[in-house]
């Protein structure tokens, strides 16, 4: 991202964004398993596999660009 | 927006669960994070409006489409595909592809090797201090103008969906705009902007998911919209363009392709600040090329979040939505479809983040507009006029300042556009005034070295006067006329009396652009040309485009180009 400056890559913070919502998504999904929300297709538990689906990218995007990781 | 006033007395359409208020905590706590984290590197002029020129293309490129997906976009559009169908879809690929590929390509290397720090400081350079005062002028008013009618539009849906207060939800995400922007300048809005481009996909598409499960996919959406509105074709993009009375816009395909894509899509993508100056954040200039070829992959996507929940709207809701302008108790307008496409398939959790999504594209699209504000006001009006020679630091500090005045001045539109209920059409339109005759005046000056100082000034403004001219006549407004003669204005401009706004707004863009060339030729006629020596770097044929260093074809922003544009005709295929 930056060459002058030596700045945390934007990817990063993409990163950490994902894997806080997919958690609390995640986790949410699964509290409301037994019991799920009067909306349209209530019964598929998107919750879930949006915020494994998050947690999954999130944790990719953290492992890649963490702060103080050398480039290859 | 008198329509969304209307269902005011409407109770809200969701109650948010304490997970999805978590989601919205985290979002305003990271943003201001990032903004804090950012204000260390945002020290010079260089750093605080331009981003130190360092951004990748991936970068650049997704701060430049996200630039450009304010709340307005996504509820409007979207609003727009249920009132039109997919007719909406042109203004995400004929009406910004070809442009956002011609900027890349075309455009970018002249401003990119100028070294300009923005459009108007581009035509400081070509033509002078007169065009380039005009031009940033009106490009200060409306971007403030218009960041302040999306916060009100975006502050009244938050209200019908979620029974926010009005002024709470204006002030808290304006002020937090305010302060990760006065921070960390154009580093702080582009990182958010890359943020909040991740963050309105993924909380948006879910809608279009859900939606093709529940319709049992595309066909089965097309056959249900066909039986709730018989007779009507909302899933044609070209067919029905043959006559205006031929679809529910009442467009002619002239206004797509002359109209929209070879004239406003061309002015907006090119000469607007508020995306351009993403674009001049690059670290080189194969980056500068690339980002928005990158951009135009992830614009061309857009329709997925935007138009399709629209389409699905029509397809599934168990009630019409009715005009914006003639919502009565306990109906809900066009551009309340999002909200209640969401609120339709997610539960906790996801409700918080589709909610969340709308608010990004909300600071998104105000980020983008302070911080081109701030860049035009110290650079193109403070400097030039009020302040020739300062220190950097000076400049850097006025930028801070004149971010918080100009989110001020932003909250105080919003204020004053509950009071004008059409006000927001108005802006629209008075913003289409400037940029269709800009880019008249900025192509001939990249393209054609005997255009003069004078003709760039009295092109532009002859080119803003008559649109501002056909726009009232068109609406039956101008000065002591008689309102009803505005049908045979709206056949003379717009060919047809039967075509409607959006048709109208096209042509209007087209003959204002028209008008400008032909009268930027005329005084070029008259008036001395500029020696070549002062034009070097500013005209196409006086200057050397860097030739970029030797890469693969992969890394060529030509062959990405090439793609995009493949791309885009087996989409109108598709769609036909």
């Amino acid at each position: 991202m930056s060459e002058k400056h030596e700045i945390i890559p934007v990817w990063f913070f993409v990163g950490v964004l994902f894997l806080v919502y997919g958690v609390l998504i995640f986790v949410s999904g699964l509290a409301e398993w037994s019991h799920p929300p009067d909306t349209v297709l209530a019964e598929l538990h998107a919750p879930v596999w949006w915020g494994g689906l998050l947690i999954v990218l999130g944790g990719v995007y953290c492992a890649t660009f963490r702060p103080g990781r050398k480039k290859a | 927006m008198t329509a969304i006033l209307g269902v005011l007395a409407v109770e809200r359409l969701v109650r948010l669960a304490p997970v999805d208020l978590a989601i919205v905590v985290f979002y305003f706590a990271l943003v201001l994070g990032i903004g804090f984290y950012l204000k260390r590197f945002a020290k010079t002029g260089e750093d605080f409006f331009m981003a130190g020129r360092e951004m990748t293309a991936w970068v650049a490129g997704l701060a430049f489409v996200s630039a450009n997906l304010g709340s307005l976009e996504l509820l409007g559009w979207a609003g727009s595909a249920y009132q039109y169908g997919i007719l909406a879809a042109h203004w995400y690929w004929v009406g910004a592809i070809p442009a956002m590929l011609f900027l890349g390509l075309v455009m970018m290397p002249f401003y990119y090797i100028s070294k300009t720090h923005s459009v108007p400081g581009y035509l400081q350079l070509r033509y002078g201090t007169a065009a380039s005062g005009l031009s940033a002028v009106t490009f200060a008013i409306m971007t403030i103008l218009m960041s302040g009618v999306n916060m009100y539009a975006m502050a009244v849906v938050m209200k019908v969906v979620l029974g926010w207060d009005l002024n709470f939800s204006i002030f808290v995400s304006s002020i937090t705009v305010a302060i990760y922007v006065a921070a960390g300048g154009l580093f702080s809005a582009i990182f958010n902007e890359v943020l909040q481009f991740f963050l309105i996909w993924f909380g948006a598409l879910l809608i279009p998911i859900l939606g093709l499960i529940e319709t049992g996919g595309w066909h089965g959406m097309v056959a249900r919209i066909q039986h709730n509105f018989p007779g009507q074709d909302f899933t044609h993009m070209w067919s029905n363009l043959g006559h205006f009375k031929d679809n529910p816009m009442g467009m002619h395909w002239t206004g797509i392709v002359f109209g929209l894509g070879m004239v406003q899509a061309m002015g907006y993508w090119t000469t607007d600040f508020l995306v351009v100056q993403r674009v001049l954040s690059a670290k080189d200039i194969r980056s500068a090329k690339l980002a928005p070829v990158l951009g135009s992959f992830f614009k061309m996507a857009v329709p997925l979040i935007v138009i399709l929940p629209g389409l699905l709207g029509l397809a599934v809701l168990p009630m019409h939505l009715v005009p914006n302008n003639e919502v009565q108790a306990g109906q809900y307008g066009y551009n309340e479809v999002l909200p209640l496409m969401l609120a339709r398939y997610c539960g906790p959790g996801l409700l918080g983040l589709g909610i969340i999504a709308l608010v990004a594209g909300f600071m998104a699209g105000m980020a983008g507009s302070v911080s081109a504000f701030a860049t035009v006001w110290t650079y193109d009006l403070y400097r030039p006029f009020i302040r020739k020679t300062a220190p950097d630091p000076h400049y850097v500090s006025m930028g801070r300042w004149s971010t918080l005045i100009g989110v001020f001045i932003s909250i105080g539109t919003a204020y004053l556009a509950m009071r004008f209920a059409s006000i927001m059409d108005y802006v629209q339109a008075l913003f289409g005034f400037f940029i269709a005759p800009l880019f008249g005046t900025v192509l001939l000056g990249m393209i054609w070295k005997r255009v003069t100082k004078a003709a760039g000034f009295w092109g532009l403004l002859a080119g803003t006067l008559s649109s501002v001219s056909m726009f009232l006549l068109m609406q039956g407004k101008f000065p002591l006329m008689n309102p009803a003669s505005r049908v045979r204005w709206v056949s003379l401009f717009a060919l047809s009396p039967d075509a409607k706004g959006l048709a109208q707004d096209m042509y209007q863009s087209l003959w204002s652009c028209v008008t400008c060339v032909v009268v930027t030729v005329l005084v070029t006629m008259v008036t001395k040309p500029r020696p070549d020596a002062e034009l070097k770097g500013l005209v196409y044929s006086l200057t050397e485009v860097a030739h970029e260093e030797k890469v693969s074809l992969l890394h060529r922003p030509v062959f990405w180009g090439g793609v995009a544009i493949a791309l885009l005709v087996v989409l109108q295929i598709i769609f036909w």
